[in-house]
């Protein structure tokens, strides 16, 4: 666990999911498998979180939903597409009214199978995300223009922007 | 009269685990309408027949709702065998029955842990979630599957279940009982509870009936509306069974309600697991439904009453395969308990309605 370096937040959609996946993702952070001892907080504010986990597949009517949540978060954000419908369609993968899996509207950095999906499987991947947010908020770092949004970011008060309350963190990695 | 203003709800919205959107039409901070706009999950799972054929089919019913899940699939089961004249043995029929109770079990204690989260007692929604999980362990240990798990199946049940197995889960749940009781009497009794919920989003038996509203939404205002009366399955082996009302027709009954539901639910597994036969649990399912032959079926649903139709055509595809389910009769209902509720009571009165997007959308 010492590849944990933040507390990450997520911001749950249900896409087109059964609710199957939803309801184990509210039970990842319940008492059994209690998430919140990795510093997960599940908020409704995108703008809070850090990483998207999206259940079930896209349709149309969902499309510009998952896009508008994804476009409001801020940069480093993190997606983990749970469960078989949001990874490729799963069973309704021919269904009519069925697009895809979320990497039809937006970018998916981590896939996690299953139908339903486990609790741990979510807890694997929000751990991966995690890494993946590090190394997100490193490239950053590297590139001047990011920095300087970020910087601006905090300034408004808006949001402290993951890359700087990494700063302190991350010294030693740079 | 003040100015009328419109706050849009949803469809992502942290007290709701699914998306549906309402624009509230607010006056001050009373909302004086509701109106409702799915659409968000919808999937197309009806015209999948098509694809699938009738014993593939149980996979995708069970996939219309992960809570809902084991039910869906004994009513499409319980359809279909209707439809080709299958007899299923009499263990089947027990274990089903048991199944489906257990399944109410984990979508009424899911409910009041989002109940309490929608009013803030975050202890309580992480209690009930934990109590939750006992009937999730029996899911696991009997099936493998904690939500979906492809138990039933035309032509009975998937898995033997031995005896000394189904004592081993009465035993759970009346462990489990005790430590309920706890949990609701917080939510019952305490005063912080009761000033959310008692005398909120009212709604009157009359109205109930005329909404055509089903399950514990219907029966919290004292409409004796519950699927189980008709003996369908194994209910009709039990000794007596007298659905759960309440004459409150607010939030506090609804939930009160649910909270006795639970305990009737261990109540009905153990009478069955006493009672049950020994036999097959599974009848060889060999042919086509006919041309032309239809069959219907009802089922309660932790929701409420769901509907299943299906009509065959010949070939391993059935021609048609309708569900109707509860939450799609209640959304009516639901509007009806937001008019001239404060915002801050918004959530919770969606919540006590229990709705299932999934299910209505499909």
């Amino acid at each position: 666990m010492s590849n944990v370096g933040k507390s990450p937040w997520i911001i749950h959609y249900d896409g087109s999911s059964c609710n199957g996946c939803d309801i184990e993702v509210l039970a990842a952070l319940t008492p059994l498998y209690d998430a919140e001892r990795f510093g997960v907080v599940n908020t409704g504010n995108p703008k809070h979180a850090d990483i998207f986990v999206v259940t079930g597949g896209i349709n149309d009517q969902n499309a510009p939903v998952v896009k508008q949540i994804y476009d409001q978060m801020l940069e480093p954000k993190v997606v983990v597409a749970c469960g078989a419908c949001a990874c490729g369609g799963g069973v309704y993968q021919t269904c009519y009214n069925i697009l895809g899996g979320v990497d039809t509207v937006i970018p998916v950095d981590a896939y996690v199978p299953g139908c339903a999906i486990k609790p741990e499987s979510i807890l694997d991947a929000v751990i991966a995300g995690v890494g993946i947010l590090d190394e997100k908020a490193k490239a950053m770092k590297m590139n001047p223009a990011d920095k300087d949004r970020s910087e601006k970011d905090a300034s408004t008060g808006a949001h402290a922007s993951v890359a700087d309350v990494d700063d302190g963190t991350n010294a030693d990695a740079e | 009269m003040s100015k009328r203003t419109v706050v849009p709800f949803g469809p992502q919205h942290p007290v709701l685990p699914e998306p549906v959107h309402l624009d509230l039409v607010l006056e001050d901070e009373t909302v004086v309408n509701a109106i409702p706009r799915i659409g968000y999950v919808h999937r197309g799972l009806e015209k999948l027949v098509e694809k699938r054929d009738y014993t593939q089919f149980v996979y995708v019913t069970e996939r219309i709702c992960g809570i809902c899940s084991f039910g869906h699939s004994l009513g499409y089961s319980e359809c279909v065998e209707k439809l080709m004249g299958i007899e299923i043995t009499d263990r089947a029929a027990y274990l089903r029955v048991i199944f489906h109770e257990l399944s109410r079990m984990h979508s009424h204690l899911l409910w009041l842990g989002l109940l309490a989260d929608g009013f803030g007692f975050e202890a309580l929604f992480m209690h009930a979630w934990r109590l939750r999980e006992t009937v999730l362990d029996i899911f696991e240990e009997v099936t493998g599957g904690r939500v979906i798990f492809s138990a039933c199946d035309v032509g009975g049940f998937r898995q033997e279940v031995s005896n000394e197995t189904l004592a081993g889960i009465v035993a759970k749940l009346e462990r489990l009982r005790d430590e309920y009781r706890t949990i609701a009497k917080t939510l019952l009794e305490d005063s912080s509870v009761k000033s959310r919920m008692v005398g909120v989003g009212h709604i009157s038996t009359d109205k109930a009936l005329e909404l055509s509203m089903v399950g514990p939404f219907a029966r919290a205002s004292n409409v004796a509306t519950d699927e189980r009366l008709n003996g369908i399955g194994a209910y009709g082996d039990l000794a007596a069974f007298e659905p759960v009302l309440s004459d409150g027709g607010d939030c506090y009954a609804r939930c009160d309600v649910r909270v006795r539901e639970v305990l009737q639910s261990i109540d009905i597994i153990s009478e069955l697991v006493d009672k049950i036969p020994d036999g097959e649990v599974m009848v060889p399912v060999k042919g086509n439904p006919e041309d032309g032959a239809q069959a219907m079926t009802t089922l309660e649903q932790p929701r409420g009453q769901a509907f299943y139709y299906s009509k065959g055509n010949g070939t391993k595809n059935l021609a048609r395969m309708r569900v109707r389910t509860p939450t799609s009769q209640n959304i009516a209902g639901m509007v009806a308990a937001l008019s001239n509720v404060e915002l801050a009571d918004v959530p919770m009165v969606i919540l006590t309605i229990d709705p299932c997007i999934s299910c209505t959308e499909r």
